[in-house]
């Protein structure tokens, strides 16, 4: 089974969860921007967490399908219609075969920008180094290494058994991420947090910052009151992470994203929380965003949230597929 | 080196164990080490070790595997990391065809240096070089060991597009282009290896952190002989492992 893409819309690339074990290798580990709604449509469908979606940034996407599935928007809540009609978003809907999906484009603040496109028995591309996930800066994974564009047809797998009964499924809005609203940042002290002055970590952690439009996958370039260092914002180069935010010369954070290298050699103050990136990554330029300095536990707390919302929501569906 | 490593919080997922503010073989030495020991426990809720020049990174599921456990664990392993004995040099022979149009700024590196072609082959070949660490790009290998004499500086005019498995210079590194990229290192050949290979799933890369490398000359139609295996899928790197590197013990 496959679609044909009729638009493409700005960037939509088939991601998995990431391209884990090779950052040794140099080889970043990409995946979702926002995982925690990845995995959420995944589990609504009865696909594996882990199966290949469609990660669209501000929608404009469109395509055809050749085959009967269900599909289900999650992220941002862009506008989805299924042959022309409105459907909403975190409801699973069927697609019958010559069917239409369609996302336009729309720049709204208040639903995000990145949404995840999940179809039943997930998106077919080659496991590039045991990941679907698409690099486009080093043409690796996804569809032969780039953002999908018109005219491209894309497999899908075959589904698991009785996916037409997740049809009508909807996930309930307390258990959607949103867009956390202004609620802050967690981020717990980096491991160069001794390299700023006192005022300069009071700054991060209390003024407001406004994300600015050299933003995208690989990093966050924030815009906002100056983080001043002790001596200097270059160090030997080491490791860094989904969240680290680093902070050059200029004292303004830039938070790494999903497309991140896997070393840098800047000086990095702190780290946001796993589930907090991902509600970063939903922000959109002119938006202003806040840290909260947290415990690695606060931190983690949040995602054991998650997962028992990820375990309640794969128990409703499985409650919703057996219904009489 | 610290003498006690750092373990450092990077986030809810990640600790740094860290050796060195600086670059010292000696400390990257140590934290091979370490990546090797915890790598063998297998411990549960880890997801990678990233190593660096000066630091070990390891990445894991706080959902399955605590802050405080694997503190705990790494300390016992810093312990045992420091008493196991030597570690084996493991070499790879990268062949290299030097100068003409594989290496189009031998000029440059011999105005420099005062070297003539023959003169920067010989030196450069004449060393063993100690691969801190890949990244840049997938493949890249930042190595240790280039002969001072050779150092010669960036160009001031990076170029658009490098090919895959040049090599170069740049201050005092030395190294070769894993993929097709933009670069600024003055080129002074090229090797038909393929460093970089997205199929291969077990070692997706030729160089490993810790790794030697040993540059050799070969003609242009040896160069071309084993691009042509390479490309077959014919060709086995030349790689073998020395025991008796003294400087290579993993004690303190």
């Amino acid at each position: 089974m496959s679609f044909i893409v009729e638009k493409p819309g700005m960037l939509t690339i088939v991601q998995d969860l990431g391209r884990w074990g090779h950052q040794s290798r140099g080889l970043t580990v990409s995946g979702p921007m926002d995982q925690f709604s990845l995995r959420l449509g995944n589990v609504m469908l009865g696909n594996d967490e882990n199966d290949a979606v469609l990660e669209l940034t501000i929608g404009g996407f469109a395509a055809v399908f050749q085959e009967e599935r269900c599909v289900v928007l999650t992220g941002a809540e862009l506008p989805l219609y299924i042959d022309g009609h409105p459907a909403p978003a975190w409801t699973v809907h069927r697609v019958t075969s010559g069917g239409r999906v369609a996302v336009p484009a729309k720049f709204d603040p208040s639903v995000g920008c990145r949404s995840y496109l999940c179809v039943s028995g997930g998106v077919d591309v080659p496991l590039v180094m045991g990941s679907r996930s698409t690099f486009t800066r080093g043409r690796i994974g996804g569809y032969k290494g780039r953002a999908l564009a018109s005219g491209d047809v894309i497999g899908v797998l075959a589904p698991s058994p009785l996916w037409r009964r997740s049809e009508g499924f909807v996930c309930p809005a307390g258990l959607r991420p949103g867009r956390f609203g202004d609620e802050p940042l967690y981020a717990m002290d980096g491991p160069q947090i001794d390299a700023f002055t006192e005022a300069g970590v009071r700054t991060f952690y209390s003024e407001a910052y406004t994300v600015t439009d050299k933003s995208d996958r690989m990093g966050f370039r924030l815009e906002g009151p100056i983080i001043s260092h002790k001596a200097g914002a270059d160090i030997v180069s080491d490791g860094i992470v989904h969240g680290s935010v680093q902070v050059p010369g200029d004292g303004k954070p830039i938070v790494l994203m999903s497309d991140r290298q896997t070393t840098g050699g800047y000086t990095k103050i702190a780290v946001v929380s796993t589930w907090s990136a991902a509600r970063l990554a939903q922000k959109m330029p002119g938006d202003a965003v806040r840290f909260r300095r947290v415990s690695e536990k606060e931190a983690t707390d949040q995602l054991r949230s998650f997962e028992s919302d990820l375990r309640r929501l794969g128990e409703m569906r499985a409650a919703y597929r057996s219904r009489a | 080196m610290y003498d006690v490593p750092k373990l450092l919080g990077s986030g809810d997922s990640c600790l740094v164990v860290e050796f060195s503010p600086a670059i010292e073989m000696e400390a990257n030495i140590r934290l091979q080490c370490l990546r090797r020991v915890l790598a063998d426990r297998k411990i549960r809720g880890v997801r990678e070790f990233v190593p660096t020049y000066r630091s070990l990174s390891i990445h894991y599921d706080p959902l399955r595997l605590s802050r405080e456990k694997l503190e705990g664990i790494v300390s016992t392993s810093l312990e045992q990391s420091r008493e196991s004995a030597e570690v084996p040099k493991r070499v790879l022979v990268m062949p290299v065809v030097y100068g003409g149009e594989y290496g189009p700024d031998m000029a440059n590196v011999s105005s420099h240096t005062g070297f003539d072609e023959d003169g920067i082959i010989r030196r450069h070949t004449s060393v063993d070089y100690y691969c801190y660490m890949l990244g840049f790009t997938p493949g890249f290998s930042y190595l240790g060991g280039l002969d001072e004499a050779l150092a010669t500086p960036r160009l001031s005019k990076p170029r658009t597009l490098i090919p895959a498995g040049s090599v170069g210079i740049a201050g005092k590194q030395t190294g070769a282009y894993s993929i097709d990229s933009p670069g600024g290192w003055q080129l002074i050949g090229r090797t038909p290896l393929r460093l970089f290979d997205p199929n291969d799933e077990e070692n997706p890369t030729l160089i490993d952190a810790g790794d030697w490398i040993r540059f050799k000359s070969v003609t242009e139609t040896e160069y071309r002989d084993i691009e042509r295996d390479v490309s077959a899928g014919k060709y086995r790197p030349e790689r073998f492992v020395e025991r008796n590197g003294g400087d290579m013990a993993c004690r303190s």
